[in-house]
C-alpha cells in the first residue's frame, strides 16, 4: 500500500480520516437531526480545548446539545473511582460521548479515571487512526495506519497482590470473548474502511497459552473475511519495524498492554499526541471519543494549548453518527489552517494562541 | 600540562571511530602475568542467521589473532536434527557456560508451537545461568548511507531485566478460554537490576539513569520496581535520575531520542524499548547486546531477531555481533583487541563503500564482502599510540 510522495499529501488529505466511519451498528441517528452528546472537558487544558470544539460545532452548523459532566473531586463508592455513576450514566443515555484529558494518580488507591471509564461502560476497542498530517512534517512522512487495541483485560485488569513482603503478582487475563470481539471489529473496520492488511501484535512465544490464545481468535476471525490480508507480528519486532518503516502497516490488532504502548509509538511517529483522535468504541454504537494527550497543567489557563487532537477526536464523533459532511468540512478546515501554517500552536513550533488557531478554523467553514 | 596536550593531541588525531567518544587513555594497560593465555569462549552459532554472523566474527578474530579459543556448539539450535523442536537447553552448553563463563551468541529460534508448553530456549538459558541484565548499546552512527537512521546524536543504553516480569512462564486455564499469565516483580530482582544500572553508569561516566514503567496502572509490581529504583538512586547522588511511562518513553524515542542516557527497565518494557532503539539506530543488524550476571556473560545482538527471512542468503550483517565481540574483548581485560576490532569495524561501516554494506544498511554487498573488508582493514598498518 504505497503512495507515492507526490501524491501523498493530496491522497492523504482527501483520504486522512475520510474513510474512518466507525462500526455504527444500532447508533440510531439521522443525519442532520440534532443529537445531544456527553461532554467530558476534563482538566488542565481540557476546558480550554473543549470551548474550541464547542465553537467549531456552532460555526459548521451542527445542532448539537452539550451535556457536560465533570468527574468528582473524591472516590464515588459506588464506582470506586472519581467518576460517578451519574457520568457513566449520561454517555450511556446518549450513546455517544466526547472527552477531554484527565489526570491519572500514580500508585494511589482506587481506579484509575480511564480505566474506569473503559470498564463501566465496556468500551472494548480503542481505535486510533495515526497519519502523517500534510503540511507538518515529522521524520516519518508516509505514515498511514490505524492502531486497534483491546481495551479492557489484559495486563491492565488491575488484578496485583503481594504473596509475601517483597515478591508482587500481576495477572495478565486474556479470553477468548474478548479477544475475538476486538479481532471482529477490527476486521469489520478494515473492511468497512477500505484497508487492507490486518496485522496481529502478540509475544506469542513467550507468553504461550496468553498471547496464543489471542492469536488463534485473530486467526479464527480472519476466516471469515477472505479478502482481507492478515498476518502476525512478534511485539518486539513491530516495534523495529514501526520506527524504520511504519509505511509497511496498515490496520494493528492488539492486547491491552502492546496495543497502548504502540498506539503512542505511532502517535510520536506523526508529531504526538497534541494531534491525535481516538475513539473508545462499546457495543450497540456506544462510543466516546476523546483526546489521549496529557492535561499539560503548566500551559493551563493561558490559551496556548492545541485543540486539533480533541477535534479530531471530534470529528471522528460526527463520522460515527453518520454525519460526513459536517465532519470533513472540520477535518478540511484543520488540516488545512495547519498545513498552512500561519496559525499554528506552541507544541507545533509556531507562536499562535488556541483562540486564534480556533478562529482560523472557522473562518475557513 | 604535557599530559593534557599529548591527550588532545591523541584526541585530534584518533578517527572519530570511537562510539560513544570515550577517551581512551594515554596510559599502557597493564596486564598480569599470564593474561596473555588463550581464553576458552563458549560459542552457540544458533539457527537463522546465526551461524552466518558467527562464522563472520570467528573468521575476524582469527585475522585479529586475538587469544581466544571457541568451545563451539554447532549442533544446539530451536530444531533437533529430525526436524523437531528442541524443548530443553543441553547440560553441555549450560556447563560450558559456566565453566567459561564467557559465551558469545548467534540467534536461538523459539518454534511458535502451541503445543509445547516449555519456555523459549533463549528464557531457559538466561533462568539457568541467571543471566539477569540484558544490557543494549543504541548509538547513530555517522556516515551511514543516507536513509538508514533518521536521528542523530542517540547514545542509549538500555538496561534490561531479563528473568522475571512477565516472563515467569506461568500461565494456565482458568476455566475453558479463559488464560491468566503471571507477572511477577520481586524487590530481590529488581534492586539488583537498579544496583546494575547506577553502577554502569557510575563506571561509564554517564548522566543520567531513567527508569520506565507503567506503575499509573500496575501500581503494585511497577510500584515495587520504582521503589527500589528510588533507593538504589540515593545511593549515586552524582548521577542524575528520573522516570518515565513506558508509553511516553516510546513516543519520546522516536520523536527526540537524545534526551535518553541511560535506561533501566523491567522485562518487558525493555523488549520492547530496545527495539526501538535499535530500530532507530539502524536495526538488529546494528545494535549490540550483552547478556549479564554473576559470573557470566553472553555476548550477542542485541535485538535477537533470528532473520529466518534471510537465513541462507548470505546478505545478514554481521555488525551487530561483531560490535558485541568487541565489547566482550573489553570485558575480558582485552582493551586494545577490542578497540582494534571496533576501529576496523566502523571503518568499513563509514566508508562510504556501499558495496561493501549488507543491504539492510542500503548496501549491495554481503556478509562475505563486508567480512573482508573488516579483515583487510585490520591487516593495514594500524596507528601506533604514539604516530
Amino acid at each position: 500500500m504505497r503512495r507515492s510522495l507526490l501524491g501523498a499529501a493530496s491522497v492523504l488529505k482527501s483520504n486522512a480520516i475520510a474513510p474512518e466511519s466507525l462500526v455504527s451498528r444500532g447508533f440510531a441517528h439521522t443525519p442532520g437531526q440534532p443529537f445531544t452528546a456527553t461532554l467530558f472537558p476534563g482538566d488542565g487544558i481540557g476546558p480550554e480545548i473543549a470551548e474550541s470544539v464547542k465553537k467549531v460545532f456552532s460555526a459548521v452548523g451542527a445542532s448539537v446539545q452539550w451535556d457536560e459532566q465533570r468527574v468528582g473531586t473524591t472516590a464515588d463508592p459506588r464506582t470506586n473511582s472519581f467518576v460517578s455513576r451519574e457520568n457513566l450514566d449520561s454517555v450511556l443515555k446518549h450513546r455517544i460521548g466526547l472527552k477531554g484529558p484527565m489526570a491519572t494518580p500514580i500508585g494511589k488507591g482506587h481506579r484509575s479515571l480511564n480505566l474506569t471509564l473503559r470498564k463501566e461502560l465496556q468500551l472494548f476497542a480503542n481505535v486510533r487512526p495515526c497519519f502523517s498530517i500534510p503540511g507538518y512534517k515529522t521524520r516519518y512522512d508516509n505514515v498511514n495506519l490505524v492502531t486497534i487495541r483491546e481495551n479492557t483485560e489484559g495486563e491492565y485488569s488491575g488484578l496485583e497482590h503481594e504473596v509475601v513482603p517483597g515478591v508482587v503478582e500481576s495477572l495478565k487475563i486474556i479470553t477468548r470473548v474478548a479477544s475475538t470481539r476486538v479481532a471482529e471489529y477490527a476486521f469489520k473496520y478494515a473492511a468497512d474502511n477500505n484497508r487492507h492488511k490486518v496485522t496481529a501484535v502478540h509475544k506469542a512465544n513467550i507468553m504461550k497459552m496468553a498471547d496464543g490464545l489471542f492469536i488463534k481468535c485473530c486467526r479464527e476471525v480472519k476466516e471469515k473475511y477472505p479478502d482481507i490480508q492478515y498476518e502476525e507480528v512478534i511485539v518486539d519486532n513491530a516495534c523495529m519495524q514501526l520506527v524504520k518503516n511504519p509505511a509497511q502497516f496498515d490496520v494493528l490488532v492488539m492486547p491491552n498492554l502492546y496495543g497502548d504502548i504502540i498506539s503512542d509509538l505511532c502517535a510520536g511517529l506523526v508529531g504526538g499526541l497534541g494531534l491525535t483522535p481516538s475513539a473508545n468504541v462499546g457495543h450497540m454504537g456506544l462510543a466516546l471519543m476523546e483526546a489521549v494527550h496529557g492535561t499539560a497543567p503548566d500551559i493551563a489557563g493561558q490559551d496556548k494549548a492545541n485543540p486539533t487532537a480533541l477535534l479530531m477526536s471530534s470529528v471522528m464523533m460526527l463520522r460515527h453518527m453518520g454525519e460526513n459532511d459536517m465532519a470533513s468540512r472540520i477535518q478540511n478546515a484543520t488540516l488545512d489552517t495547519i498545513a498552512e501554517g500561519k496559525y499554528r500552536t506552541g507544541d507545533l513550533g509556531g507562536k499562535s494562541t488556541c483562540s486564534d488557531f480556533t478562529k482560523a478554523i472557522i473562518d475557513k467553514l | 600540562m604535557l599530559r593534557k596536550a599529548a591527550i588532545s593531541a591523541l584526541r585530534r588525531n584518533a578517527s572519530n571511530t570511537s562510539i560513544s567518544g570515550q577517551a581512551r587513555g594515554l596510559m599502557t594497560y597493564v596486564p598480569s602475568p599470564g593474561d596473555a593465555r588463550r581464553q576458552t569462549v563458549t560459542l552457540i552459532p544458533g539457527d537463522g542467521i546465526g551461524p552466518e554472523v558467527t562464522g563472520a566474527v570467528t573468521r575476524i578474530v582469527e585475522a585479529l589473532g586475538a587469544p581466544i579459543q571457541w568451545e563451539r556448539f554447532d549442533d544446539f539450535g530451536g530444531l533437533d536434527s529430525n526436524g523437531k523442536p528442541v524443548t530443553t537447553v543441553p547440560k553441555e552448553v549450560l556447563d560450558s557456560i559456566r565453566r567459561n563463563q564467557v559465551c558469545l551468541k548467534g540467534t536461538l529460534f523459539t518454534p511458535l508451537s502451541k503445543t509445547t508448553a516449555t519456555e523459549s530456549l533463549n528464557v531457559q538459558m538466561r533462568k539457568n545461568l541467571d543471566s539477569h541484565i540484558n544490557l543494549v548499546h543504541g548509538f547513530s552512527l555517522k556516515g551511514l548511507p543516507p536513509g538508514v537512521i533518521r536521528h542523530q546524536d542517540i547514545d542509549i543504553v538500555v538496561i534490561r531485566e531479563n528473568t522475571e516480569g512477565e516472563y515467569s512462564g506461568l500461565e494456565h486455564e482458568v476455566v475453558p478460554d479463559v488464560i491468566e499469565s503471571l507477572k511477577v516483580i520481586t524487590s530481590v530482582k529488581s534492586r539488583r537490576t537498579a544496583e546494575y544500572a547506577f553502577g554502569y553508569a557510575y563506571l561509564n561516566n554517564r548522566k543520567r539513569v531513567t527508569a520506565v514503567h507503567k506503575a499509573n496502572i500496575m501500581k503494585m509490581s511497577d510500584g515495587l520496581f520504582l521503589k527500589e529504583f528510588r533507593e538504589v538512586a540515593k545511593q549515586y547522588p552524582m548521577i542524575e535520575s528520573s522516570e518515565i511511562i513506558v508509553d511516553n518513553t516510546c513516543m519520546q524515542l522516536v520523536g527526540k531520542p537524545e534526551q535518553f542516557d541511560v535506561l533501566v527497565t523491567p522485562n518487558l518494557y525493555g523488549n520492547l524499548v530496545a527495539n526501538v532503539v535499535a530500530g532507530l539506530c539502524g536495526g538488529a543488524g546494528v545494535v549490540p547486546g550483552a547478556n549479564v550476571g554473576d559470573n557470566v556473560a553472553i555476548f550477542e545482538q542485541g535485538a535477537r531477531h533470528v532473520g529466518k527471512d534471510i537465513a541462507g542468503k548470505g546478505i545478514a550483517n554481521p555488525l551487530a555481533t561483531l560490535l558485541s565481540t568487541s565489547m566482550m574483548f573489553r570485558h575480558l581485560n582485552l582493551p586494545d583487541f577490542s578497540d582494534r576490532l571496533e576501529n576496523a569495524t566502523l571503518a568499513v561501516v563509514q566508508s562510504g563503500d556501499t558495496s561493501l554494506l549488507t543491504p539492510d544498511l542500503k548496501g549491495t554487498g554481503t556478509t562475505a564482502t563486508f567480512t573482508n573488508a573488516v579483515i583487510k582493514q585490520l591487516e593495514k598498518k594500524s596507528k601506533g599510540r604514539y604516530d
